[in-house]
């Protein structure tokens, strides 16, 4: 009973915070719509037991994406509304709204045709199963937290995967700072000898 | 009613949509990352939904590196963003159309 009542709040601040991005017309309430989405996201993963993940999202999303958005609209200065009537292509909002019920519903009944609706056993004791780390799939690891858990699936199995998203980030600093390097700047680099 | 995963994948889906949506609607460029990172996060909800129903890690190994990814694209991204900016203040996806033959 409780965890559905966590569920249906934490979805509904979700589900609030995914309306306020894409309504809104000033982009820093967009920015602090899509927190309020994220921290309750955090919510629904510590429910199913994803500890670790419901701290990077807080600290990553939250506190570091949502973050950068704010600071490249503080830098440019673009808070001014967007007006969100025109459109360029005739229809476009309509046949967006469309396209977007129609994914969803048929999301919903694929899910209803692989019998989601009817499995429960699975998810029944979600609270025990969550908070013991007892994954029978993956039994390198039982009794154990989760933190551990997944330590020990990130640094064996998925090592390649691990030192290739290491060097990702390492690219993508540089390519950052490479792309957004005034080139105009160069000469004041270099002092005079 | 006892909470089971469809609950948890119908929610997702439906924050995807609202992703999907707002990235059709939308013309300024900061706000169509915004509804990227929403359906991102969709995903990742199915990977740990599915993660704890079948009692396995590899759901959350991979919302690990989804994570990381989605970082390392809101940084690019971001810097693209700010150098077409650079280039004229107020610019919208519409304006972008150097490419069109």
């Amino acid at each position: 009973m409780l965890d559905l009542i966590v569920f249906l709040i934490s979805a509904a601040i979700v589900i609030a915070g995914a309306l306020g991005v894409i309504l809104s017309r000033n982009p820093v309430r967009a920015a602090l719509s899509l927190i309020a989405s994220f921290f309750a996201m955090a919510v629904l993963f510590v429910m199913q037991g994803a500890h670790f993940l419901s701290l990077v999202q807080v600290v990553v999303y939250a506190g570091a994406i949502v973050v950068l958005f704010l600071f490249v609209i503080m830098l440019l200065g673009v808070d001014e509304v967007e007006d969100l009537n025109t459109e360029p292509i005739m229809g476009q909002r309509f046949f967006s709204v469309l396209a977007g019920i129609g994914f969803f519903v048929l999301v919903c009944a694929g899910l209803f045709a692989s019998g989601s609706f009817d499995r429960s056993s699975e998810f029944e004791d979600i609270g025990p199963v969550a908070l013991s780390g007892e994954f029978e799939n993956s039994p390198a690891l039982e009794d154990e937290s989760n933190i551990s858990s997944l330590a020990y699936y990130l640094f064996t199995d998925n090592l390649l995967a691990f030192q290739a998203t290491a060097l990702l980030l390492t690219v993508v600093t540089l390519g950052a700072v490479i792309l957004v390097k005034d080139s105009g700047a160069e000469e004041d680099l270099v002092g005079d000898d | 009613m006892i909470l089971t995963q469809a609950w948890f994948l119908v929610l997702s889906a439906m924050l995807f949509s609202i992703g999907l949506v707002g990235m059709l609607i939308r013309r300024n460029p900061l706000i169509m990352f915004m509804c990227i990172e929403l359906m991102l996060n969709a995903v990742n909800l199915t990977f740990v939904t599915f993660s704890t129903s079948l009692r396995d890690m590899s759901g959350q190994t991979a919302v690990f590196f989804t994570l990381v990814v989605a970082a390392a694209e809101a940084v690019v991204g971001l810097s693209l963003v700010v150098m077409l900016y650079r280039r004229k203040p107020d610019i919208t996806v519409d304006d972008l159309t150097d490419l069109k033959g």
